[in-house]
């Protein structure tokens, strides 16, 4: 019966860090967000400890009423030097609370890139939120240079980002809490949001506003990476799909192409291009299935395709009734996009 | 008194536990009834001297289901029938909101038309459509003439419409219908 509480400890200062922690900053912004919850912090402590401390105090005395009257007199005297004290308490805090709040405020809006302040130009990306996942464009002048994925975001250390967030059916809400605040994603207009990444590491982000059945599973895996290995992971998926190597993925390929795979899901270098589902040209390099549901594993895969309304009941990929021997090939040649 | 007030709560209790079935979901397992794959009947087109196919049961199934209708809906646009349909007052293919059917306007009728294409343009998307998907277009295409359950149909068009909803209008009359129909006759 003594574990719980201990197990209740715990888990509070587990969630303190994290991959999906506004407590454990990764960027510019939730930095100095975190600053400013400090302040918050340490000020309403002490005024609640004293706020207690008072309390206390005011109930031991209560116990001694039969006290002299010139004891009374002293000790009316006391308490109102300290009601002074805490009047003053009260509005000093109160103006540090407001001044930092403004500060912060100035500060967030002069780090966004398009001020000018980072000598860097701003990566562009368009994240447009459906039922339930996230489809990733990286903008570019030049059409080749473009990337559309879907569910995974990479970014580069120190190098500010611009995400346009678009929705295309109900509202929904891009938060990475190590990052920086939410941002709402609503159909039929664009927000913008601005990120400058700091460290290095594998992140969380989840959907922030409900949008239907499935808001639980539609997450998006933060990739922040030094710019070597971003520039690496970019070369890489600017790349046409790998062409299917053995009998079984050229089975798979076959499957993909002539059934309603195609219709829906695009691969590039493949005559695959719906763009009603994510884009699957290199699938096999992404963390997750189904917008952070399950690990992206072969298994998990099949099951999927098998049944994608097994885990995640609702999301619009349909039942497609695929023969056992096209599963295991469809899986084979989705899990060599790489 | 207290048998009014009972009868009358009941009844209440009835309404309500009908409004449920109207958007019953099925989102995973075989489509609704099915027996085997492809199961359309292929051509359904009255011809003159034969005796009409009886109608597929599931039609009235996916049309009296406002998800269904809704799903239809989505994937009309996703899978840009409004290219050639526009959002149903036609364009460089029929009209769809005239309730007037060279095909048939049948719930069978309009799912062989999608999965096997039509002559002068329209494909097939047996292919690129699973059957439940075809059922469900099928279904919103009919709710655009005014051909579905009214508590079903969508209170509110995604585009512009220059007619107010299906839940807000009496359904007129269109020419022709005054004998229970004549749907399934090519003009």
């Amino acid at each position: 019966m003594r574990r719980p509480p201990l197990l209740v400890a715990a888990l509070l200062l587990g969630g303190c860090s994290g991959e999906q922690s506004a407590l454990d900053p990764a960027g510019v912004h939730s930095g100095a967000v975190l600053h400013l919850f400090g302040l918050f912090f340490w000020i309403c402590l002490l005024a609640f400890a004293l706020v207690i401390a008072f309390l206390a105090v005011a109930m031991l005395q209560a116990r001694r009423v039969d006290a002299a009257q010139s004891e009374r007199t002293e000790h009316d005297a006391i308490a109102s030097r300290l009601l002074r004290g805490w009047i003053v308490f009260i509005i000093v805090g109160l103006l540090i609370l407001t001044l930092g709040s403004y500060f912060t405020d100035r500060n967030l809006a002069l780090a966004a890139p398009d001020t000018g302040q980072s000598n860097r130009v701003p990566i562009r990306i368009k994240l447009t939120g459906q039922q339930w996942w996230w489809q990733v464009e990286y903008e570019d002048p030049n059409a080749s240079q473009q990337i559309r994925t879907a569910n995974e975001l990479h970014l580069p250390v120190g190098v500010p980002v611009h995400i346009r967030l678009e929705s295309i059916d109900v509202i929904h809400s891009f938060w990475v809490p190590n990052l920086a605040g939410k941002q709402d994603m609503i159909p039929g207009r664009h927000n913008d949001i601005e990120l400058l990444p700091t460290r290095a590491g594998h992140y969380r982000s989840q959907c922030a506003e409900f949008c239907g059945l499935q808001h639980a599973h539609m997450a998006l895996d933060v990739v922040i990476e030094p710019m070597a290995d971003w520039l690496k992971w970019r070369a890489q998926s600017i790349q046409p799909a790998k062409a299917p190597a053995g009998a079984e993925e050229k089975a798979g390929y076959a499957y993909f192409m002539e059934h309603q795979c195609s219709a829906c899901h695009s691969i590039t270098g493949t005559p695959a291009f719906g763009t009603v589902g994510p884009d699957l040209t290199h699938f096999a390099s992404r963390p997750s299935i189904g917008a952070g549901t399950m690990p992206n594993t072969r298994g998990h895969l099949e099951a999927w395709i098998a049944n994608p309304q097994g885990v995640k009941e609702g999301n619009h990929m349909p039942y497609l009734a695929v023969p056992p021997d096209k599963l295991h090939a469809l899986g084979a040649y989705l899990r060599s996009l790489s | 008194m207290c048998s009014r007030f009972l009868a009358g709560s009941t009844m209440m209790a009835m309404l309500l536990l009908s409004a449920c079935q109207r958007e019953q979901r099925q989102s995973s397992g075989q489509p609704l009834a099915e027996t085997a794959p492809a199961s359309v009947q292929l051509p359904s087109v009255l011809i003159a001297g034969s005796r009409p196919a009886p109608t597929d049961p599931r039609g009235r199934l996916y049309e009296g289901n406002a998800y269904f209708l809704n799903e239809g809906q989505r994937l009309f646009e996703q899978f840009n029938c409004t290219g050639c349909h526009a959002h149903g007052g036609g364009d460089i293919g029929p009209p769809l909101m005239d309730d007037e059917w060279r095909y048939g306007g049948q719930m069978d009728q309009i799912v062989a038309s999608i999965a096997y294409g039509r002559p002068n343009g329209m494909p097939s998307f047996a292919d690129k459509l699973t059957e439940q998907q075809m059922w469900q277009i099928a279904a919103y295409v009919r709710s655009m003439s005014g051909n579905v359950p009214k508590d079903v149909a969508s209170s509110r068009a995604d585009e512009l419409a220059s007619t107010p909803s299906l839940t807000r209008t009496p359904r007129q009359p269109i020419r022709g219908e005054a004998g229970g129909g004549l749907q399934g006759v090519a003009p």
